[in-house]
C-alpha cells in the first residue's frame, strides 16, 4: 500500500517591501496519486485517486506572479473593472442607471435596493461555500476514514427556510409599491396624449388634440415637477408586437395589435432620449430606433403649430422641386404615405408631410440628408434589407426630383 | 479478474413487494398529459367568449346532444362491463360488451357529424367563420379525434376477442384501454358544460 | 439459487462477449430497445447539434462584435438566433438530459429496462426526426416567391408574427412541426420515467429510498406531462391558423396575440425547470460522493424538488410584465416568482451543509460541480433582481435577460452536464476520461464562460435589446460585445477539446472498473459497461446507499433512516 504525500507548496519567505506584503512560495509541481484501500467482507476492493487541483494550480499561479500578492493583483483588478464601468456608463444614452423622468427614477431606487440585497446574498453565500471548499479540501494528511455522516437537521432546514421568506416578504411588499405608483397613477390635468402605433420598422405618433400626426420622432414637452404636464402614451400596434423602450425615460411597454397598453413619461429636462423597440417584430427590428425629443414649451408649442401646417402648395420658385411633386403623386407612393394638401393619403407608411423637419429617416437609423434620402428611395432594401418599402425602380432625373421635392415638406 | 460487489437480502423477506401495474401508471400519465392539452382548448375556448366580431352566435346555433351524450356516457357501462366480463373468464360476454361499447362510440360520431353537417351547410359556420367557429370545432373537434382513436383500439381489442386470442389474462391490458375510454368520456363531460351549458 | 444465502452476488461473472463491428451493429442499433442504447444515442445526438447550436452562436457573436458589422445578413442573423434557441434546447438540452435519465434511472432502482421498452426507443427516433425536420428547412421551406428558409421568428414564435401573412413560407411550419414532434416524443419518455419510477424499484426500495436522481427525473416527467401539453396545443392552434384559416392568434379578426404568450410561457417556464431539475439531479449524485458525505436533509432535498415543480408552473407571466397585464396580474406573478427561491435556496443551502465537514475531492465532475454551484448561485440572484416588475420593465427583452438565461443553462446546466459526463463516462464505457484533458476543459470553459456572460449582462443595462442584428455605435455597448465574442471562441476551444476528450478516452482511457469513484448506489454495482440485463439478480436493499452499508457494515445508514 503505497502512499504519496501531497506536495504543499512551502512558504519560505515573507518580506515586507514598500509597504507590501509579500509572500513567495517554492512550490513542488509533479501531481500526486493517493492510494486507499476499501475492505468489505473480505470480498471486494475499491482504489480512490486523489488530485487536490485547485489548490495546485492556484499555488502554481501565486508561485509564478511572484511580482504581484493577492492583495495588489485583485486590487489593480478591481481598479480596471470599476474604471471601465464608469467609463462605458458614463458615456451611455441609454444607460437604465441613469434616469431622466419619474418612472426610470422609481425603477431605479428599487433597483439599488433588490441589487445591494442580492449582492449581500452573493457575498454571504457564495463566501461560505468558498469556506467550505477550502477548509473541507481534503487533505492527504487526512486519516483514510470518512468523515462524519451528517445526515440532516430539522432547525438548520427551518431557519434557512424562515429567513429567505422574510426576504422575499420584503422585496415583494417595496416591488408592490412601485409597481402600483406606476402603472395606477392617476392621470393630470396638464397631460399630453399621444397615440402610438407600432408598424414594421417604424413608429407612428398621432396627438389627437392637436390634429398632428407625424413618425418616428416624438416631440414631447418637458414635465415642471411643481405643475406636472407629463405625456401620456396610448400605444397599440398595426401588424406584429413591438416594444417601446427608452431607457432613461420609463420601462419598456409592449405594443401589440389588437390591445391598446398605456404608459407615461415627464422628463424634467430638455433633451434628445434614444431608445429602440425591444420587441422582435422581423427583419428589420434591430434598426426601428426611437428618439423622443423633449422640448420646453414654448419650442414644443412652435413645433405643434409647424406640424398642423399642410405641406406648402406653392412651390413656383423650386421648379425641381414642383416637378418632384407630379412625379411624387403619379407614382405608388401616395398609396402608403400622406402629404397633407395633396392627393397622397396613403397610410401603411409614414407621414411624410414634415419629412424634412426630421434628423433622421427610417425609424432613426439614417441621418436625414439630401444624399441618403436619395438613396433610400432610389432602393430602401440596400440600407434596411427586409424593410417593408418596395423600390420604385425609378430613373436617376426622377430621383433628382423627387428628393428635391421632399426636401420641402418642413 | 472479478470485481462484484454484493447486495444483502433482507433477512425476513415481510410483506411481498408489489407495486402497481405499469400499464395503468403509464395511462394516467398519458391522461394527465391529454388533460393538459384539453385544458387549453378549453381555455382560448372561454377566452374568446363574447369576442366574436361577427358570424353565427353558439346561441343562435347549438342545441344540446342530449342523443350523442347518452350514447357516449353509456359506452362507458359497458366498456366496464367488459373489464368486469373479462376477469371473471367470461370471453363470450366481454365480447359482446366491446361491441356495444363500439356501437355507442359510433352513435355519437354520427350525431356529431350530423351537427356538423348542420352548422356549415345550413348555419354557414366554419372554422374561418369567427372565433365561435375557431374554438368550437378545434375543441370538439379533438374531442372527436379521440373517440376515433379509441374506437380503432376497441374494434382491435373486439376483433382479439372474437378470433378467440382474448384470455383473462389480458384483463389489466383491457383495463387501460377502459381506463382511455374513461377519460374520453369524461372530456366529453367537460365539453358539454363549458360549450352547450356555459358558453350558449 | 438465491433465498437461503445472505448475501448475493449482483454482478454476473461471464466475461462481456465483444461482438466484431460489421453491418450487424447498426441493425443492432437501429431496432435496440434496451434503455441503454437509447439513452447513449439521445446523448451523442445532442452532442451533434450542440456542436451546430455552438456554430450558430459564433456566426451571431461575430456579427455583433462590432457595430453596423457585414458578416451575415439580416435574415441570416435572424435564422441563426431562432434556430440556435429553438436547437439548444429542444434538440441538446432536452435530449441530453433524458439521455441520461434513461441510461440511469432503471441501474439506479435496480431494473432491468425502463417500463415500456418500445415506447422508450419510438420516443428517441421520433424527437431523432424532429430535429431532422427542423433542419431541413434551410433547404426544403422556400415557399412561394422563395420566401421562407430556416425559421426566423425566434425560439418562442411569437404571434402574430407566426401568422401566414406575416410569415410567408413554410419555415414556420417547419418550426412548429420539428418542435411538436420533439415534445410528443419528450411526452413519452416522462410516461416512461414516471412508469418505471413507480412500477420496477427493486425490491425494498421504498419511494424514499430512491436516489435524489430518481426523484428528480419523476417531478420532471410529471412537469413535463402539464407543461409540455401546453405547447403542443398552442401549436396545433398555430398549425390550423396558418393552414386552415382558423383565428386563434390572427389579431384582425379579434385574435389574441398576448394568448399565444400565455399559452408559449405556460409551457416555457415549466420547460427551463423540467431542464434545470435533472441538472440538480446530477449534482445531488456528485456533490455527496466528492464530500465523501451523505447529501444533507434527502427530505427536504425532495420536498424542496417537488415544491420547485408545483411552483414552477405558476409563475409564467414573469415573462410577460411588460404586456400591460394591469398592477394586480403583475404583482401575483412577482410573489409567485419570488417565493421559488425559497426552495431553490434550500436546496443550494444543503449542497453547502453537504460539503461542510466533508473531504471535497477535486476530480474534474467536482470540479465542474463547483462551477456549477457558483454559478447557479449568480443565476438565481439575477433572476431574483428580474423578479421584481419595475425592474424587469427595463430589463426585459434586454441582453441583461440573455445573460441571465445563459448563465443558468450554460453556468447552471451544461456545468452540470460536464460533471455528469466525466462522473459516468466510467460507467457507459468501461474507461475512465482523460483528467489532464478534463482540467484544461474545465478551465479554459469557464475563463470563456465568464468572459461572455458576465459582460454580457453590461449592454442589458445599457439598453442594449436581444435579437437585434446590429446596434448603432456610440451607444457604449461595443466593447461588451467585443469581449462577449471572445469568450465564446473560447468555450468553443474548450468544447471541442471535450469532445476530443470523449472519442479519445474511449479508445485509450484507463480501464475504470465497476466503481471507480467509490460511490454508493447501484448503478456503481453493476459491471462498466453493465450487460444488456443490467443485475443478474435483482437487488434488494435496506437503505437508500446500499454501497455504503457494504463498505461499511458497521456504521450502515439503515440504523439512522
Amino acid at each position: 500500500m503505497a502512499i504519496h504525500h501531497l506536495a504543499a507548496p512551502k512558504l519560505v519567505s515573507i518580506a515586507q517591501t514598500n509597504g507590501i506584503l509579500r509572500s513567495t512560495f517554492e512550490f513542488h509541481p509533479r501531481p500526486v496519486a493517493v492510494e486507499y484501500f476499501r475492505q468489505a467482507d473480505g470480498t471486494k476492493e475499491a482504489r480512490l485517486n486523489v488530485l487536490c487541483v485547485a489548490t495546485i494550480l492556484f499555488t502554481k499561479l501565486a508561485g509564478r506572479a511572484k511580482c504581484l500578492s493577492v492583495p495588489r493583483y485583485s486590487a489593480v483588478l478591481t481598479g480596471l473593472l470599476v474604471f471601465s464601468a464608469r467609463e462605458a456608463l458614463a458615456s451611455s444614452p441609454t444607460n437604465i442607471f441613469d434616469p431622466a423622468a419619474t418612472p426610470a427614477h422609481s425603477i431605479f431606487s428599487l433597483s439599488m435596493l433588490v441589487l445591494s440585497v442580492t449582492l449581500a446574498i452573493f457575498l454571504i453565500v457564495g463566501g461560505l461555500l468558498l469556506y467550505a471548499l477550502i477548509r473541507f479540501r481534503h487533505r492527504p494528511s487526512d486519516s483514510d476514514h470518512e468523515p462524519a455522516q451528517i445526515y440532516g437537521s430539522n432547525q438548520i432546514e427551518l431557519s434557512w427556510t424562515v429567513i429567505p421568506i422574510l426576504i422575499v416578504v420584503m422585496l415583494f411588499l417595496s416591488t408592490t409599491r412601485v409597481i402600483w405608483q406606476t402603472e395606477a397613477a392617476p392621470k393630470p390635468s396638464g397631460a399630453l396624449d399621444v397615440v402610438v402605433i407600432g408598424h414594421q420598422f417604424w413608429w407612428e405618433y398621432q396627438y389627437p388634440k392637436l390634429g398632428v400626426i407625424t413618425a418616428n420622432e416624438l416631440h414631447i414637452p418637458i414635465s415642471d415637477p411643481k405643475s406636472p404636464t407629463p405625456t401620456y402614451l396610448e400605444m397599440s400596434s398595426a401588424d406584429v408586437s413591438h416594444s417601446f423602450w427608452v431607457p432613461r425615460l420609463a420601462g419598456k411597454t409592449d405594443l401589440i395589435p389588437n390591445r391598446i397598453n398605456t404608459m407615461w413619461i415627464d422628463p424634467p429636462e430638455t433633451g434628445l432620449y434614444l431608445g429602440q423597440c425591444a420587441q422582435y417584430c422581423g427583419a428589420q427590428h434591430a434598426k426601428m430606433l426611437l428618439r423622443v425629443y423633449a422640448q420646453s414649451p414654448a419650442d414644443f408649442a412652435a413645433w405643434v403649430k409647424q406640424q398642423q401646417q399642410p405641406a406648402q402648395a406653392d412651390l413656383s420658385n423650386n421648379p425641381l422641386a414642383e416637378e418632384g411633386r407630379v412625379v411624387f403623386l403619379h407614382n405608388a407612393c401616395i398609396n402608403c404615405h400622406t402629404v397633407s394638401g395633396t392627393s397622397a393619403t396613403g397610410r401603411f407608411g409614414p407621414d411624410l408631410t414634415h419629412l424634412a423637419s426630421r434628423d433622421t429617416i427610417a425609424a432613426g437609423s439614417i441621418e436625414n440628408t439630401p444624399q441618403n434620402l436619395r438613396k433610400w428611395i432610389a432602393d430602401p432594401n440596400v440600407l434596411k434589407p427586409g424593410c417593408l418599402m418596395p423600390s420604385m425602380h425609378l430613373h436617376d432625373h426622377d430621383l433628382d426630383v423627387i428628393t428635391a421635392y421632399l426636401t420641402t415638406l418642413h | 479478474m472479478q470485481t462484484s460487489s454484493t447486495i444483502p437480502v433482507s433477512a425476513d423477506s415481510g410483506e411481498p413487494w408489489v407495486l402497481p401495474h405499469r400499464g395503468i401508471v403509464g395511462m394516467w400519465c398519458l391522461i394527465a398529459a391529454e388533460s393538459a392539452i384539453f385544458l387549453i382548448f378549453v381555455v382560448a375556448y372561454i377566452f374568446y367568449l363574447g369576442k366574436n366580431l361577427s358570424g353565427p352566435l353558439p346561441s343562435q346555433v347549438l342545441e344540446l346532444p342530449i342523443v350523442g351524450t347518452i350514447c357516449l356516457l353509456s359506452s362507458s357501462f359497458t366498456v366496464h362491463a367488459a373489464v368486469t366480463a373479462l376477469r371473471k373468464g367470461n370471453v363470450r360476454r366481454c365480447t359482446l360488451a366491446l361491441a356495444l361499447t363500439i356501437l355507442l362510440g359510433a352513435a355519437f360520431l354520427l350525431t356529431t357529424a350530423k351537427e356538423w353537417h348542420y352548422l356549415i351547410y345550413e348555419a354557414g359556420l366554419t372554422i374561418q367563420t369567427n372565433l365561435f367557429g375557431t374554438t368550437y370545432y378545434s375543441l370538439v373537434g379533438l374531442h372527436a379525434t379521440h373517440v376515433v382513436v379509441g374506437l380503432l383500439l376497441l374494434i382491435a381489442a373486439f376483433l382479439f376477442s372474437l378470433s378467440g386470442r382474448v384470455t383473462e389474462a389480458h384483463a389489466d391490458r383491457l383495463e387501460v384501454l377502459s381506463l382511455y375510454w374513461h377519460f374520453v368520456d369524461a372530456i366529453w363531460v367537460v365539453v358539454f358544460l363549458v360549450v352547450y351549458v356555459i358558453g350558449r | 439459487m438465491a433465498n437461503a444465502t445472505t448475501t448475493l452476488e449482483a454482478i454476473d461473472l461471464t466475461t462481456p462477449v465483444t461482438r466484431p463491428p460489421g453491418p450487424g451493429v447498426v441493425y443492432e442499433w437501429l431496432t435496440t430497445v434496451d434503455h441503454k442504447k437509447i439513452g447513449l444515442m439521445y446523448i451523442v445526438y445532442a452532442l451533434l447539434f450542440l456542436v451546430v447550436g455552438g456554430v450558430q452562436a459564433l456566426i451571431m457573436r461575430i456579427q455583433l462584435a462590432v457595430p453596423n458589422n457585414h458578416f451575415v445578413s439580416p435574415q441570416v442573423f435572424n435564422q441563426s438566433f431562432t434556430m440556435h434557441g429553438t436547437t439548444m434546447i429542444f434538440f441538446v438540452a432536452v435530449p441530453v438530459l433524458f439521455g441520461f435519465g434513461n441510461y440511469l434511472i432503471p441501474l439506479m432502482i435496480g431494473a432491468r429496462d425502463m417500463a415500456f421498452p418500445r415506447l422508450n426507443a419510438f420516443s428517441f427516433w421520433l424527437s431523432a426526426f424532429g430535429g431532422f425536420l427542423l433542419y431541413l428547412s434551410y433547404f426544403a421551406a422556400s415557399g412561394l416567391y422563395g420566401a421562407g428558409s430556416a425559421p426566423d421568428v425566434g425560439w418562442f414564435a411569437y404571434a402574430p408574427l407566426t401568422a401566414k401573412v406575416f410569415s410567408p413560407g413554410h419555415s414556420t411550419d417547419y418550426w412548429t412541426l420539428a418542435v411538436l414532434m420533439s415534445g410528443i416524443g419528450t411526452t413519452g419518455t416522462a410516461i416512461n420515467i414516471v412508469a418505471t419510477t413507480i412500477c420496477m424499484r427493486c425490491k425494498g426500495m421504498t419511494l424514499t429510498r430512491m436516489p435524489l436522481l430518481v426523484w428528480l427525473y419523476l417531478v420532471t416527467s410529471c412537469m413535463v406531462f402539464v407543461a409540455v401539453s401546453p405547447l403542443t396545443a398552442a401549436q396545433i392552434m398555430l398549425c390550423l391558423d396558418r393552414y386552415i384559416g382558423s383565428h386563434f392568434f390572427d389579431t384582425q379578426a379579434g385574435g389574441s396575440a398576448v394568448l399565444w404568450m400565455h399559452f408559449f410561457w405556460i409551457f416555457g417556464h415549466p420547460e427551463v425547470y423540467i431542464l434545470i431539475l435533472p441538472s440538480f439531479a446530477f449534482i445531488n449524485e456528485i456533490v455527496p460522493v466528492f464530500s465523501r458525505k451523505a447529501i444533507f436533509g434527502y427530505p427536504a432535498m425532495v420536498a424542496a424538488s417537488v415544491g420547485i415543480g408545483f411552483i414552477s408552473l405558476s409563475v409564467w407571466a414573469h415573462h410577460m410584465f411588460t404586456v400591460g397585464m394591469g398592477p394586480a396580474g403583475n404583482t401575483f406573478f412577482v410573489f409567485a416568482t419570488m417565493v421559488i427561491s425559497v426552495p431553490t435556496g434550500i436546496k443550494m443551502f444543503n449542497w453547502l451543509a453537504t460539503i461542510w465537514g466533508g473531504k471535497v475531492i477535486y476530480r474534474v465532475p467536482m470540479l465542474f460541480a463547483v462551477g456549477f454551484l457558483f454559478q447557479f448561485l449568480i443565476a438565481g440572484l439575477t433572476g431574483i433582481t428580474l423578479s421584481v416588475a419595475p425592474f424587469d420593465w427595463q430589463l426585459s427583452a434586454s441582453y441583461f435577460v440573455v445573460a441571465h438565461f445563459h448563465y443558468v443553462i450554460v453556468g447552471g446546466i451544461l456545468f452540470a452536464l460536464f460533471a455528469a459526463f466525466y462522473y459516468w463516462y466510467p460507467k457507459m464505457t468501461g474507461r475512465m476520461m482523460n483528467e489532464r484533458l478534463g482540467k484544461w476543459h474545465f478551465w479554459l470553459f469557464v475563463i470563456g464562460f465568464h468572459v461572455t456572460f458576465d459582460f454580457m449582462h453590461i449592454p442589458g443595462l445599457l439598453g442594449m435589446p436581444r435579437r437585434v442584428y446590429t446596434y448603432e455605435a456610440g451607444r457604449g455597448w461595443e466593447i461588451w460585445n467585443l469581449l462577449v465574442g471572445i469568450g465564446a471562441i473560447i468555450q468553443g476551444i474548450a468544447t471541442l477539446i471535450f469532445v476530443y476528450n470523449l472519442i479519445h478516452s474511449y479508445f485509450r482511457g484507463k480501464e475504470a472498473g465497476p466503481d471507480p469513484w467509490d460511490a454508493w448506489t447501484l448503478e456503481w454495482a453493476t459491471l462498466s459497461p453493465p450487460p444488456s440485463y443490467n443485475f443478474a439478480i435483482e437487488p434488494t436493499i435496506t437503505s437508500r446507499r446500499p454501497l455504503w452499508d457494504l463498505k461499511h457494515p458497521e456504521d450502515p445508514d439503515s440504523s439512522y433512516e
